[in-house]
């Protein structure tokens, strides 16, 4: 599954993601810029654009295990 | 990294190191595992965590998921697939023995390390009175079951919300409710919201965004009960100020309490301030002796900063569990010739009422405050803060693409007020008192605080008295006896 | 002649197509006064330290005269000043300095709080929060447009890719985005280049010759504020879904920008249009051309082109140079002081292979993950049309590869336009062994 995180410390709201991925990242407001953890995985030519157009590199992209995003309580049960 | 440190991580110090444990599944313990791998640490890597959850990211807590836009399963971080770590959910640690280099777990188990990283954050502090917690329709918002749980009130529409707190939290979800359209009332027990955090007189701009909004924003005012009906349902809030409020959702948002709690027995140097470590990470013990091998990161450490008078720091940012995270890592497995030390400044962003605010820097070390840049009328503007005239911190309203040359001018000691000449701002900076309350004042927590010189000094005010005055429905101007 | 200083010589035509050694001299001292009393800054983390300064304005009429009397300062040189090449292509603009018309400046050379709000207006009907989606609704559009193109060279053994692709492209999509009628767009392109031959001096010709193309550039500047004054009038009466229709009709919470805003913003724009994403496109396809291997590894991974514009706009950016600057307060940075009211020149293009920033910063290395590189500039005034540049060019060389069979340089190396500035080729001749469907 398709997951991003932007580490908003560094983002300076250029927006650059918004343009390249406009139902991933939105602007709330002026400046403040909100996001789909969770994309479709046929966002991804999008979700890269976005990534690599970003002016201070602030977006992570990445494959999460799906088995990881379920885990329950007795995950420890299981060891 | 390169493939120096990899190379290094093979060498004589990292044979001896095979088993690192660490305690804390969240942001920092998560970025310590991810950075271990990529130090070129090939060991076993285990992750104790207390709550069930893979770890997850906790800003969109308080303001896209409560909004409805993200679904709070949906905040969990993405991790590297080769991270090969040993995960221990929903199993809270419950003592550590340092003697015989063990974690104590709820069930009993015995995990043994080489080093240990303790990253375990924080909880949510609790309504002090325990029948009126239990109330069906009071609410804490620190976790992402909490979050799950509030964003499920909200959307069944309550007539009125009430926020215990004006602090980032509680003026975050104070926002949601009115994007929203829930009427809201936010209740301070100090002169403006955000106080602690960024002084009373960037305070007094938060509490005018507020009110601008449509929040019933009560300073000075504090919730003295929680009433329910009779099946336990909450019903109504008492306020200082003489108002009862009609109300079926609260939110208690008094701010964060150290996990400390587990390391009772273990020697080492911490109290509700948190755990005391040095520059490298190193926590030390109660005798002010850095431990070898134990490690501290994230919100629960206290850490000497370079720039701030030699204080140990707390700071509760995402940044800081990222970076502090980091640099423990490397030190990990690192000898120490090859340390690195934990210097980041502290940076903070929050969104609410149609702004974006971010700080860097430390705010509440501050004793003036100045405008530098925009205007308070257009909600866009930056402030410098300075502590005897030099410059310790900035506060962005959206105008974030400004605060590199804040954070370039905080690490090079810039005088303060700093000479800009910008062409927003006015001929002659005013700085005015910054405006931080003594500490205790306010029902939320600063988020960003010193904390003494030392891992031994004691709090500056760790009395019966003070305890009272930290009962958040002691109404201000309380003296104790 | 006196020798040359170093910023001299990347100025002078001789070295257009390649300043880079020119730049690793810079680099060595990463200010340096000039002797007519500008700054010129080479290194990477003074120049993103710098364009993060509130106290570096880009006003030039906050240059000062008086307050700021370096040495030997005479008329002529402050004049010079004057004359400096616009900022095309960070925030798209040609500032109208040197022709002494009373025309406001655009956005590009207004300081805060005057730019930020101009520039909200701007980006209301472009972009978030109010039109997210403008620029990527575009792509099916552009990608019919660089395919128009491509068919054009059916049958053709030698083309242009300047003329032939790198020039409709942006020129095309920058005139349906303003709403400029298609019949009018041979008229834009001519007034277009003459106003950057105009403003983009080449510091060999005479004072006179250059007096004189600054005057004419003037008159035509003034000739394409009455285009688009026409033009203004004509969607004021029959609003579009164009982007100058929103200008006038669609705005936000600063209120309708005022029409002699409309007039500068629509023509730079369209002068910005016209003048970079063409040599961004034109780079591109030079530099795979002289990388056959990543030409061919393009051609087999279409998702390589995001990061290799990226790349590219690293390691032969469009715009090599913000020359418009001025230090509002006394700066000092890398120990040297750069005085009160002195010009400032950042070279963009040499910050970005700054060896201290970047691992081999001369390899073109479209794999590169760390790259913030300075190819839009950085700050406020980061280049208003860099979304659309973006998309444009990664359609137009993701098009132009998968359908050129054996595309190979006719000749290395091609002649270049005249702005060290807004550097690119003025053709680029390739020869190829056909066209696919």
């Amino acid at each position: 599954m398709l997951r991003i995180v932007v580490d908003l410390n560094r983002c300076e709201s250029y927006a650059q993601c918004v343009f390249a991925a406009p139902t991933v990242f939105w602007m709330k407001d002026e400046e403040s810029l909100e996001y789909d953890y969770a994309p479709d995985d046929s966002l991804l030519v999008q979700v890269e654009r976005a990534a690599a157009a970003c002016p201070v590199q602030a977006i992570s992209i990445c494959w999460l295990d799906e088995q990881l995003e379920q885990q329950g309580g007795n995950h420890s049960e299981q060891q | 990294m390169s493939s120096n440190n990899a190379e290094k991580t093979s060498s004589s110090v990292q044979r001896s190191v095979q088993r690192i444990v660490i305690v804390g599944a969240s942001l920092a313990g998560l970025s310590a595992a991810e950075s271990l791998r990529s130090e070129g640490f090939a060991g076993t890597i285990t992750v104790i965590g207390d709550e069930p959850h893979a770890p997850y990211d906790r800003p969109p807590l308080s303001k896209t998921v409560l909004t409805g836009w993200l679904q709070a399963e949906h905040t969990t971080l993405p991790q590297s697939v080769d991270l090969q770590a040993e995960w221990l959910l929903g199993m809270p640690a419950i003592g550590l023995d340092l003697g015989n280099r063990e974690v104590e777990l709820a069930d009993g188990r015995r995990v043994g390390f080489d080093r240990l990283l303790i990253s375990t954050g924080t909880h949510a502090r609790t309504w002090p009175d325990l029948a009126q917690a239990a109330l069906d329709g009071v609410c804490l918002l620190h976790t992402r079951d909490d979050a799950a749980r509030l964003r499920a009130r909200l959307a069944a529409r309550p007539k009125r919300v009430l926020v215990i707190g004006g602090g980032f939290t509680g003026s975050e979800v104070a926002s949601v409710c009115r994007e929203l359209g829930l009427a809201v009332t936010v209740t301070e027990r100090s002169a403006t919201p955000l106080i602690g955090a960024l002084g009373a007189a960037a305070g007094a701009f938060a509490g005018q965004l507020q009110r601008a909004h449509g929040v019933d924003l009560r300073c000075n005012v504090t919730v003295m009960s929680l009433e329910g009906d009779e099946s336990g349902r909450l019903r109504c809030a008492y306020l200082s100020d003489g108002d009862i409020l009609d109300i079926d959702v609260a939110v208690v948002a008094l701010g964060a309490v150290r996990n400390v709690e587990w390391l009772r027995d273990s020697g080492l140097a911490f109290d509700s301030r948190g755990l005391a470590c040095d520059a490298a990470c190193r926590a030390f013990d109660i005798n002010g002796i850095v431990t070898d091998g134990i490690f501290v990161a994230g919100d629960v450490a206290r850490w000497p900063h370079p720039l701030y008078g030699g204080e140990l720091l707390a700071v509760e940012h995402w940044g800081n569990a990222v970076e502090q995270a980091r640099t423990a890592a490397h030190n990990m497995v690192s000898v120490p010739a090859d340390f690195r030390a934990y210097k980041s400044l502290p940076a903070f962003w929050s969104r609410q009422f149609g702004v974006n605010l971010k700080t860097i820097g430390l705010p509440s070390f501050a004793d003036e405050v100045v405008l530098t840049q925009g205007s308070v009328l257009e909600r866009r503007l930056v402030a410098a803060y300075g502590y005897k005239g030099r410059i310790v911190a900035a506060l962005t309203v959206n105008m974030a693409r400004w605060l590199p040359a804040y954070k370039a001018m905080i690490e090079a000691r810039v005088p303060f007020p700093p000479v800009l000449h910008s062409p927003d701002s006015s001929a002659e900076l005013r700085p005015v008192p910054a405006g931080f309350p003594p500490h205790g004042q306010t029902t939320h927590s600063a988020n960003a605080i010193k904390t003494g010189t030392g891992p031994s000094t004691p709090p500056p005010e760790e009395s019966s008295t003070s305890d009272k005055v930290k009962d958040p429905r002691v109404p201000p101007g309380f003296q104790p006896k | 002649m006196i020798q040359q200083s170093l910023y001299e010589q990347v100025l002078d035509y001789a070295n257009r197509a390649n300043p880079y050694p020119l730049y690793a001299q810079l680099r060595q001292t990463p200010v340096t006064r000039q002797t007519d009393g500008s700054y010129v800054v080479s290194t990477y983390r003074e120049i993103v330290s710098l364009l993060h300064d509130p106290r570096i304005g880009s006003d030039f009429r906050k240059r000062s005269v008086h307050d700021r009397p370096p040495a030997g300062l005479s008329t002529n040189k402050e004049q010079a000043f004057k004359s400096q090449v616009p900022e095309v292509g960070t925030e798209a603009s040609a500032s109208n300095e040197g022709s002494e018309t009373e025309v406001v400046p655009s956005f590009i050379g207004l300081d805060p709080p005057e730019h930020d709000r101009i520039r909200r207006q701007a980006t209301w009907p472009f972009g978030p929060p109010h039109k997210p989606g403008r620029v990527a609704d575009m792509e099916s559009e552009l990608i019919c447009l660089a395919n128009r193109q491509i068919d054009t060279m059916k049958g053709k053994s030698s083309i242009d890719i300047v003329e032939d692709f790198a020039y409709p492209i942006p020129v095309t999509m920058i005139s349906k985005l303003l709403g400029v009628p298609p019949e009018d767009q041979a008229r834009l392109h001519a007034l277009s280049e003459a106003i950057i031959e105009g403003i983009d001096l080449d510091p060999q010709k005479s004072q006179e010759e250059r007096k004189r193309r600054q005057e004419q550039s003037g008159q035509t500047f003034k000739d394409l504020e009455q285009y688009m004054e026409a033009l203004i009038e004509r969607h004021r009466k029959h609003p579009g879904s164009d982007l100058l229709s929103g200008l006038i009709t669609d705005y936000g919470p600063d209120g309708p920008m005022a029409q002699p805003d409309i007039v500068s913003t629509a023509s730079l724009l369209l002068i910005a249009g016209h003048e970079t994403t063409v040599n961004l496109i034109t780079n591109g396809m030079l530099t795979l051309l002289r990388h056959p291997d990543v030409l061919e590894r393009l051609r087999r991974e279409p998702n390589l082109v995001i990061r290799l514009v990226e790349e590219l706009l690293r390691y032969e950016p469009p715009v090599q140079i913000l020359p418009n600057r001025v230090a509002l307060a006394d700066i000092t940075i890398a120990g040297t002081i750069i005085q009160k009211g002195s010009p400032v020149i950042l070279l963009l293009a040499s910050g970005s292979r700054d060896p201290a920033r970047f691992h081999d910063p001369d390899k073109f290395d479209p794999d590169r993950r760390d790259n913030m590189h300075l190819g839009f500039g950085c700050g406020i005034h980061y280049c208003y049309g860099a979304p659309l540049a973006r998309l444009e060019t990664q359609i137009a060389l993701t098009e132009l590869v998968r359908r050129l069979e054996n595309p190979r340089l006719a000749y290395d190396q091609p002649p270049y336009r005249q702005s060290a500035t807004l550097r690119g080729p003025r053709h680029l001749i390739i020869e190829i062994d056909g066209v696919k469907d």
